[in-house]
């Protein structure tokens, strides 16, 4: 295929990847816009969800806050940003924050609130404080939904930052937005291969993660159920759906 | 003379009904295509979406590498994807169609498959002590007891895709988003909030609309309290649907 031909071609040039605009300074602003992005939405995101989900109240607020979101169109808010002034790589970062939020919000709520309430009440009865009960026992056991929300979180921002080369900003998007700008398709096409690539690649090394925080006792678990529901084909309701849920934590929405 | 700032305000509103007045037709110009980009691209996700996870729920096997799949798809970004597509079907309006019908597709298998896992059991031995057959059980039985699942993925996959047309605009067919992109072009504040507004619109409107349908097809969980909406709804909350 011609297009793809001229994208191999793009990739193999060395001068695309070295310099102010190349491939390899593209990646580093990239990931550093993501970074400060990632980092202002668990600022925002993991103190309140764990709160919420603490008291019991935040099933709704996660509801709301995610449909909101998941509507506001990501080039709406840039657009908007940008005209009303606020250029630079901290507008662009806290625009993309914007994003990750609802996911890190809502799996922490959930996460904290689903903790089983006997697990809960023991602790209580054991004379723990609120706080302790939220640190010591409801925060281990909903550790893999809290960083399966990070990990959306991360993508969606990931993704979203590719976006900001619609307004100006620069990043890996930079490159696709110019070659259809300047209807080179081979070198918006080797763009689009870059920024797929490092989304599947940060989302792996998150993957990993992500099962290296789930404590031993709760992989065990989950290990347990799943050969339950092999064995058992009756019982296979519960397991197949928690099967569905930890996996598709990576986003109900898709990305931007 | 008006003093300066409150010229300059009036020079570049963001709302302002003079801009949809001398632009009417532009603005519902837009707006239609993005409905019905929407519109499209959801109903083929949904035609093809059903059979899909009716096999993978038929065939457990499969309900793994379905899902796991979906999951990889989800990470790559909208823009990489209609990147991608663009040298199969050139820069034309299929191209941001097929990258919404794929988005869409995914949120539509994962919840009918999850709604479909979910019927409860004693439901489904009940069925089966009717001597019903597993494809008839399926049909006259699972799926209607997956209904409220498959309505939240239908809410969550149009309202996504609102959102996600206004990315087709790198390829020229943004819906809205070409009003958006043309008004920050421009600097023009009112452009860019109108398209913006009327996006939250159509995207609220859609789901008004599903929310309803689904009240109507499940007539049987209304007047009892519906303890089967709550699961529903939590899954939504979970971000994990």
């Amino acid at each position: 295929m011609d297009v793809l031909t001229e994208a191999l071609r793009w990739l193999n040039d060395p001068l695309n990847w070295t310099g102010s605009q190349g491939v390899l300074a593209l990646t580093r602003t990239h990931l550093e816009i993501s970074a400060v992005a990632v980092a202002a939405a668990l600022v925002v995101a993991l103190p309140a969800g764990l709160w919420l989900g603490h008291r019991g109240r935040g099933a709704t607020v996660g509801v709301v806050v995610a449909n909101t979101t998941r509507a506001l169109p990501t080039l709406a808010l840039l657009t908007l940003l940008a005209a009303a002034g606020w250029f630079g790589a901290t507008a662009t970062a806290l625009a993309c924050a914007v994003f990750a939020v609802p996911p890190i919000l809502a799996n922490a709520v959930t996460g904290v609130e689903g903790v089983e309430p006997d697990v809960r009440d023991a602790a209580r009865g054991l004379g723990m404080s609120g706080g302790r009960v939220l640190w010591t026992v409801e925060v281990p056991l909903a550790l893999p939904l809290i960083a399966a929300g990070i990990r959306t979180g991360a993508v969606q921002v990931l993704a979203t930052v590719p976006l900001v080369a619609l307004v100006g900003g620069t990043s890996l998007g930079t490159i696709v937005v110019s070659g259809f700008a300047t209807q080179r398709y081979g070198k918006a096409l080797a763009g689009g291969i870059l920024v797929a690539g490092l989304c599947l690649l940060v989302e792996g090394l998150l993957a990993l993660a992500e099962r290296a925080v789930t404590p031993t006792g709760l992989r065990l678990r989950d290990r347990a159920a799943a050969s339950d529901a092999r064995t058992d084909t009756r019982s296979r309701r519960r397991a197949p759906v928690a099967a569905a849920v930890r996996p598709g934590s990576n986003g109900a929405a898709p990305s931007p | 003379m008006p003093s300066g700032p409150v010229l300059a305000a009036a020079a570049n509103p963001w709302f302002s009904w003079e801009y949809l007045e001398r632009n009417g037709a532009d603005v519902l110009r837009f707006t239609q295509q993005h409905a019905s980009l929407t519109v499209q691209a959801v109903l083929i996700a949904f035609v093809v979406a059903l059979p899909l996870a009716a096999l993978a729920h038929l065939r457990p096997r499969l309900a793994g590498p379905v899902l796991a799949g979906t999951g990889v798809l989800y990470t790559i970004p909208s823009l990489a994807l209609f990147a991608l597509l663009a040298p199969l079907t050139s820069t034309s309006r299929e191209t941001v169609l097929i990258g919404l019908v794929v988005y869409a597709l995914l949120v539509l298998v994962r919840n009918v498959l999850v709604g479909l896992q979910g019927v409860d059991p004693a439901v489904r031995d009940a069925a089966r002590g009717m001597g019903y057959g597993r494809l008839r059980m399926l049909l006259s039985v699972e799926l209607p007891q997956a209904v409220p699942a498959v309505v939240t993925g239908l809410r969550l996959a149009t309202v996504s895709t609102v959102a996600l047309v206004t990315v087709g605009v790198v390829v020229g067919y943004g819906g809205l988003g070409q009003l958006m992109f043309r008004g920050f072009r421009s600097s023009y504040h009112a452009e860019i909030m109108t398209a913006t507004m009327l996006c939250l619109a159509l995207a609220l409107l859609a789901d008004l609309v599903l929310a309803l349908l689904g009240r109507v097809l499940t007539p049987w969980l209304r007047g009892s309290g519906a303890p089967r909406a709550v699961p529903s709804a939590r899954e939504e909350a979970a971000w994990t649907s």
